[in-house]
């Protein structure tokens, strides 16, 4: 019976409604409803990414639940769903997160709650959508609608200089994409059908792909991000409140991932190949450079903005590796690692900007100078805060190591130089966090209002406590995850690789 | 000329008045709607609106329930009778219909509540329908002329207000030298030709290679389009105009009449002047491209609502234009789909102006929306889907517009065009955020809620929301552009 129920698209509109219901029906004037409607609802979303994980059976690699409707006939653009394994990890994770941020909110927004659930509700059906959607016409709607509740919730919600950082967050990322979009139209009517499976079959000469591609690198670079177009990302996850920074960190990053696995390479190839070296040289900065300037942030956000960027190079790294290794085995492990990174990633960034919120909400500071010795006055929060920010260095046994441990590894196989960069990471990292993690916990308290904090209650320790479970268990046993994803990997590292033969032949 | 009249004349001519009926219908009713108007102590004159839109709707059923499912010319051949000039007709009425809605508060409030307000947009109607069912370049001509005249005394309608009577002035004077432009290039035209009917025109073209003094007239022509659009360079007229003129009239303006245009444009250019495809294209590929530029740069710097939607209207036209040069129906189609989306993006736009404007006081600077979403939680959200479908922002209307010209250029080969569009339309994004962000973010002067009257909140209800509805399923809208385009 369970196979019969279309598990996407509750997974798509169930968010969706909810929150237009939040929006429209109790609102602000029955808060407590507002507050109900929205955690019943992301209860069952994430009942749903359970049921979806138990639906999954992921040995052929293929794409799998597949929903079909016609919706645009004349331009055959269709509402097609499917997922595989790069994308079911990532609805999963999707799932999680909302719940959070839903609960996180009911302390921490003081004002126009009901909307801000709605937004987080509307956001999450939209991410949903993309991780879901096999139309490229259809994964374009999500990946632009998303910009919107995004885009109110930095500018209603966020800091004093909110209304700068969020235009300037969708105008880099709208700029991203509407040159993918009009790259997609192009591949779209040379072969008369936008589903994404097509279009990664579809020949292209090598002009066309290295337009193609670079249109995408555009799109995906910048949501990613990448060094030089990170730019939007220190100022939207100062400003934003802390619901926002989680979903941003947590899952919207995690897009540019999905679309340089789901788009550019199996559609461009080629020219991923040709032009792969570009692309590890600018993660390789992220990773080295960028964790430089984590280290010189005197803002608790801006600083894991920051680490942020360096990690997800490590997932642009991984993807990128893969060209110039010769060994599948080799290739199949650097994309494991960037999508343990992503998956782990999000967790561990969503776990800090919690974190950092719970402080702020108690002292409404972001900066480092304005902390110090909370320890004294909240231990359950300090050691939480350590293990997550060990996660964040790359601790072993945390997730965050495992991530970072694969693609180090299979950038040996292609040239050690690169793997020595990426690793001072392990340096890098831990210098910023534990640094961190000193000048804010450690120490004696620095006035009477840290003197006075109070300890995390038991909203925050829900909050705080289940992420630190997952990331100690993604840590300890990944195998389920990778099992998840390997199939689709390497029917990935296929269709990638397939394309390149028939362009020589 | 003497001939034409003659065959005016002849007793061969068709008796039967069954295709013309919607617009004989609307002529006599509006006449008479004059007459009681005259007579009416109604010092609202609620009764003469309530007429109007009566005529309106009858106008709008009867071509619906006439409605052409093959392409006949009629009456000598100067009137032709298709899908595409009833779906033009429809949407004109539907405008037209919505346009009043909005115009209604606007006017009583200002004391320009006249009778003739709402006659001039029947007859303004009228010249329309006329216009998009023209067969040959003189009906064409007489369709566009009712419609410019009702429009220039609509524009001058507060006409002790400088800013109005400067408006209406500019307006004339522009719309007298496109008016002028066309007709010396129908004048070429017959001289070259001898024709007067489009598809004689076309037939000659076919027939014979095109000579120096054709393309000469089509220069003329498209100037002349390209004046009644607003596009770069023929564009200096439409940010003082939309300004100046009462804000009701603004709305008619920016809606109505440019989908109007295009049926002239398709008439012209498609029926008369398919042979020189070439020709024209280039010609429109520069007004295209200077009207995404100038219109989106320039309306960056605006603070002025009114001419920040007057330079996106501008940009819009940019955009539409795409889908007519890359020259094929599906071209076409996506013009159409463009137009009409973009009629009711901005009449909605346009139309929340009335709708926050209190009493005498008018809304001019973008800062006068802030805080709407605040005051007015519907409203805003209504106004900031108009803006962002107006952005091409998925899941509105906008966006597939957008698609589809996008589409339409990169099929006929023009990469550079989409590019530059593409580029254009992320500079538009800014100055539409701009506003969903005052609306939205900024902290409200005066904190009541806004009491708007009934017809204002159906109006603004039926354009938000159709943009939003479309957005989700423009299937409908979209097969039904493809239709109206298969005879060509």
């Amino acid at each position: 019976m369970l196979t019969q129920i279309p598990i996407l698209s509750l997974l798509i509109w169930l968010p969706l409604i909810g929150g237009f219901l939040v929006l429209f029906g109790p609102g602000d004037k029955l808060l407590v409803w507002s507050q109900r409607i929205s955690l019943l609802v992301s209860s069952v979303i994430l009942l749903l990414t359970g049921v979806l994980l138990y639906l999954y059976n992921g040995n052929s690699g293929q794409m799998e639940l597949i929903e079909f409707s016609s919706w645009i006939p004349s331009l055959n653009i269709n509402y097609s769903l499917g997922v595989d394994g790069i994308a079911v990890p990532l609805i999963a994770l999707t799932g999680f997160i909302n719940l959070l941020v839903v609960i996180g909110a009911i302390g921490s927004i003081k004002f126009r709650r009901a909307q801000y659930f709605s937004a987080a509700l509307i956001m999450t059906g939209l991410m949903n959508g993309v991780f879901a959607a096999q139309d490229a016409i259809l994964f374009y709607i999500f990946w632009e609608a998303m910009l919107i509740p995004m885009f109110l919730m930095i500018g209603v919600w966020g800091g004093p200089n909110r209304i700068y950082a969020t235009i300037k967050f969708f105008l880099f990322t709208f700029f991203g994409s509407i040159f993918m979009l009009v790259a997609l139209i192009y591949m779209g009517q040379e072969i008369g059908s936008f589903a994404i499976n097509d279009l990664q079959k579809m020949p292209l000469s090598m002009t066309a792909q290295t337009w193609v591609f670079v249109a995408f690198v555009a799109a995906f670079a910048v949501k990613i991000p990448m060094v030089p177009v990170h730019t939007w990302l220190p100022d939207a996850h100062v400003e934003a409140p802390t619901g926002g920074s989680v979903i941003l960190a947590a899952i919207m990053l995690k897009m540019g991932g999905y679309g340089f696995l789901r788009f550019a390479l199996p559609m461009t190839p080629d020219a991923a190949s040709e032009y792969a070296w570009i692309l590890v040289l600018f993660s390789l900065v992220a990773i080295a450079y960028i964790g430089f300037v984590a280290l010189a942030q005197e803002d608790m956000k801006k600083l894991i903005a920051y680490s942020s960027i360096a990690h997800m190079g490590f997932v642009t790294l991984g993807i990128f590796i893969i060209f110039s290794l010769t060994a599948s085995q080799a290739s199949s492990m650097a994309l494991q690692g960037a999508m343990v990174q992503m998956i782990s990633h999000g967790l561990i960034s969503g776990a800090l900007f919690f974190s950092i919120g719970v402080l702020y909400d108690r002292v409404h500071s972001r900066k480092i100078s304005d902390y110090g010795g909370v320890i004294n006055s909240m231990p359950v929060f300090g050691a939480l805060l350590m293990l997550f920010v060990l996660a964040n260095a790359g601790l072993p046994g945390t997730s965050g190591f495992i991530g970072e441990f694969f693609v180090i590894l299979s950038s040996f196989q292609a040239d050690w130089r690169i793997a020595a960069i990426a690793a001072t990471t392990l340096i890098l990292g831990a210098a910023y966090s534990l640094w961190l993690y000193k000048r804010v916990v450690f120490g004696k308290p620095l006035n009477e209002t840290i003197e006075r904090l109070e300890d995390i209650n038991l909203r925050e320790k829900f909050v705080l406590i289940s992420l630190a479970i997952l990331i100690l268990a993604l840590g300890l046993y990944p195998q389920p995850l990778i099992e998840i994803m390997q199939p689709s990997i390497e029917q990935l590292l296929e269709t990638s690789q397939s394309k390149i033969v028939e362009a020589v032949e | 000329m003497s001939t034409l009249l003659a065959s005016l004349t002849a007793p061969t001519i068709s008796h039967d008045f069954w295709p013309l009926l919607p617009e004989l219908f609307l002529l006599t009713a509006a006449s008479i709607l004059l007459i009681v108007d005259v007579f009416s102590t109604d010092i609202d004159r609620k009764l003469s609106y309530n007429l109007a839109q009566l005529i309106l709707i009858s106008t709008g059923v009867i071509v619906l329930f006439q409605f052409p499912t093959s392409q006949d010319f009629l009456y000598h051949r100067h009137f032709i009778n298709d899908p595409l000039s009833a779906t033009i007709k429809v949407s004109v009425i539907v405008l037209a219909s919505i346009s009043l809605m909005f115009a209604r508060p606007y006017i009583l409030q200002r004391k320009i509540l006249r009778g003739e307000y709402y006659l001039l947009h029947l007859f303004a109607v009228l010249g329309m329908m006329v216009l998009v069912s023209g067969a040959s370049l003189l009906s064409l001509y007489l369709g566009l002329e009712l419609m410019s005249l009702c429009l220039y005394a609509l524009v001058a309608m507060r006409r002790r207000e400088k800013l109005s009577a400067e408006a209406a002035v500019k307006y004339f004077v522009m719309g007298a030298i496109a008016s002028g432009f066309i007709l010396y290039g129908i004048s070429f035209v017959y001289g070259v030709t001898g024709k007067i009917h489009l598809a004689d025109i076309a037939a000659y073209l076919t027939e014979n290679e095109a000579s120096l003094t054709l393309r000469f007239a089509l220069v003329f022509l498209v100037t002349g389009l390209a004046f009644k659009f607003g596009a770069v360079p023929f564009q200096m007229w439409v940010p003082d105009v939309y300004h100046g003129a009462p804000t009701s009239t603004t709305v008619f303006l920016a809606s109505a009449p440019k989908v109007a245009a295009f049926g002239l444009a398709i008439r012209i250019l498609v029926f008369g002047f398919a042979g020189i495809l070439a020709d024209w294209q280039s010609l429109l590929m520069i007004l295209a491209v200077l009207s995404m530029l100038v219109g989106n740069l320039v309306a960056l710097a605006q603070t002025n609502i009114k001419r920040l939607l007057a330079y996106s209207a501008i940009a819009h036209m940019g955009y539409f234009l795409l889908g007519l040069i890359a020259g094929n129906s599906e071209g076409y189609s996506a013009s159409f789909f463009y137009i009409l989306t973009y009629a009711i993006t901005s009449l909605g736009g346009f139309g929340c102006l009335i709708y926050l404007a209190k009493g005498q006081q008018e809304i001019n600077q973008i800062d006068d929306l802030k805080g709407l979403g605040m005051r007015n939680p519907w409203a805003g959200l209504l106004i900031s889907f108009l803006f962002l479908s107006m952005a091409g922002l998925p899941p509105f209307v906008g966006f597939w517009a957008k698609l589809e010209v996008i589409k339409a250029v990169l099929n006929s080969g023009h990469i550079w065009l989409a590019i530059i569009a593409a580029a254009m339309s992320i500079i538009g994004l800014f100055y539409y955020l701009k506003v969903v962000k005052v609306i939205f973010f900024d902290k409200p002067e005066i904190e009541n809620p806004i009491r708007a009257e009934r017809s204002l909140r159906l109006g603004l209800g039926i354009t938000g929301i159709a943009v939003a509805v479309l957005g989700l399923f423009p299937a409908q809208l979209m097969d039904l552009c493809q239709k109206v385009f298969q005879y060509i």
